[in-house]
């Protein structure tokens, strides 16, 4: 398995990985709302976290698509279900190395955006602490999406719009527990606790699903 | 150990591609499934490797322990199964580990089952920069590097010369001669003496019958 993760990572940041892509669309969404908005700096701070968080969303699904795809099409998918290996434990493994590759160079570089939108350090601080408890639920659901139209060649925004409805309670506790870092009564544990309990939720339900569809996708 | 299969029945998209087919193959034996094109070859070999549920009929391995028989298989499908990202020996590591079975004893180093296949001094290379012909012998390297009693292949020899036609059908014997089983789909004679042979007809025939 950890030969697994192994070929996982060096596929990501080798030509043609995902690695930086979603950091680049990450910086992309986040340089662009200042402009949209306009030059207000209390108006930034305030939609700070919630800008962070979105632009982490989209990042996070925009190299879902190929997650199972690439291995499905070079044939790789077929050897995988003929190990003796649990699947399920394969699709978990995947998506950690998703979310390595991905998610944690997004919060990395959290403080250096949250700096571009005028945030105090403490809530920079609170956002990435709900994006460490929140984005591997979104790679997590993000796996069953990516399963399910595996076997479509355009699979991209349909994994989007499955997903979605999905990760929206993930965004919505996410952002709440940020803001509850900072406003005073607002609170921080009950939402990061929700947060961290959907990830558990998710990393039981969603590799299970996921290797469900896989199945019977194989041929 | 015997790999057999009985009155199998497998459909694809609500057609029937397989009927009632039975055959078997014994260690140290070779199949050479021929036939025309979608006459189901390749779905015979996806269906003994577990990709494809059969509708009815069964399949067995004697001697295979608590393993499904796709534990038990290599399988050579149409595409290699190499990233073009990873260098040749990348690959093949990979697959030795991931793939590796321990009751089988362990399979060639990935230096000397290179040799085998006639490309010596190429691990060092992305994968991507091979022609067709180098990434199927890669392809057949992994069969070498990691020991599994049933080998599955699919036009094994679709893009080889006539060197590595003829080592191909070496490496075979080899594998038989160690008590392998080899099931192959192939249009074109792999030279190999003394196999079994399937044919399969065309699915309008069957479908009329």
């Amino acid at each position: 398995m950890i030969v697994l993760l192994g070929r996982e990572l060096k596929l990501a940041v080798r030509a043609g990985g995902g690695a930086l892509t979603g950091v680049l669309f990450f910086l992309a969404v986040v340089t662009v709302v200042p402009f949209g908005v306009g030059p207000d700096l209390n108006l930034l701070a305030r939609i700070g976290p919630a800008m962070l968080w979105i632009g982490a969303l989209l990042s996070m699904l925009l190299g879902l698509e190929r997650l199972f795809q690439a291995d499905r099409e070079d044939g790789s998918l077929q050897l995988l279900l003929m190990s003796d290996h649990p699947l399920e434990l394969v699709v978990l493994v995947k998506c950690l190395a998703h979310w390595l590759a991905t998610g944690l160079p997004l919060i990395v570089a959290t403080p250096v955006f949250g700096l571009m939108m005028n945030m105090e350090p403490a809530l920079i601080m609170a956002v990435m602490a709900t994006l460490i408890a929140g984005t591997p639920a979104i790679t997590l659901v993000g796996a069953v999406g990516a399963a399910v139209t595996v076997s479509l060649a355009r699979g991209g925004l349909l994994i989007a719009i499955l997903v979605l409805p999905l990760v929206v309670p993930v965004l919505i506790f996410g952002v709440t527990a940020a803001y509850g870092a900072v406003e005073d009564p607002a609170p921080f544990l009950p939402p990061f606790l929700l947060l961290c309990a959907m990830t558990l939720f998710f990393s039981v339900l969603g590799p299970f699903a996921a290797a469900a569809m896989l199945r019977h996708a194989a041929d | 150990m015997k790999l057999s299969f009985e009155q199998l029945t497998v459909h694809r998209s609500e057609r029937e591609i397989i009927s009632g087919l039975s055959a078997g193959v014994a260690s140290g034996e070779v199949l050479v499934v021929t036939g025309p094109n979608g006459c189901g070859k390749s779905t015979l070999l996806k269906t003994i490797a577990g990709l494809i549920k059969p509708a009815s009929g069964k399949i067995e391995l004697t001697e295979s322990g608590d393993r499904s028989i796709g534990q038990c298989c290599h399988y050579l499908g149409h595409e290699n199964a190499l990233k073009p990202a990873l260098s040749v020996s990348e690959n093949l590591q990979f697959w030795q580990k991931f793939l590796a079975l321990s009751d089988f004893g362990a399979g060639l180093d990935i230096e000397s089952a290179l040799e085998l296949v006639g490309l010596p001094d190429i691990d060092e290379i992305p994968a991507g920069y091979l022609s067709a012909g180098q990434k199927r012998r890669v392809a057949i390297a992994r069969l070498l590097v990691c020991k599994r009693p049933v080998w599955l292949l699919d036009e094994p020899t679709g893009a080889l010369d006539k060197k590595s036609e003829a080592r191909f059908s070496k490496i075979v014997d080899g594998h038989r001669n160690d008590g392998g089983i080899t099931i192959a789909a192939t249009h074109q004679p792999l030279g190999l003496k003394n196999t079994k042979k399937l044919q399969l007809g065309p699915i309008e025939q069957k479908a009329m019958s």
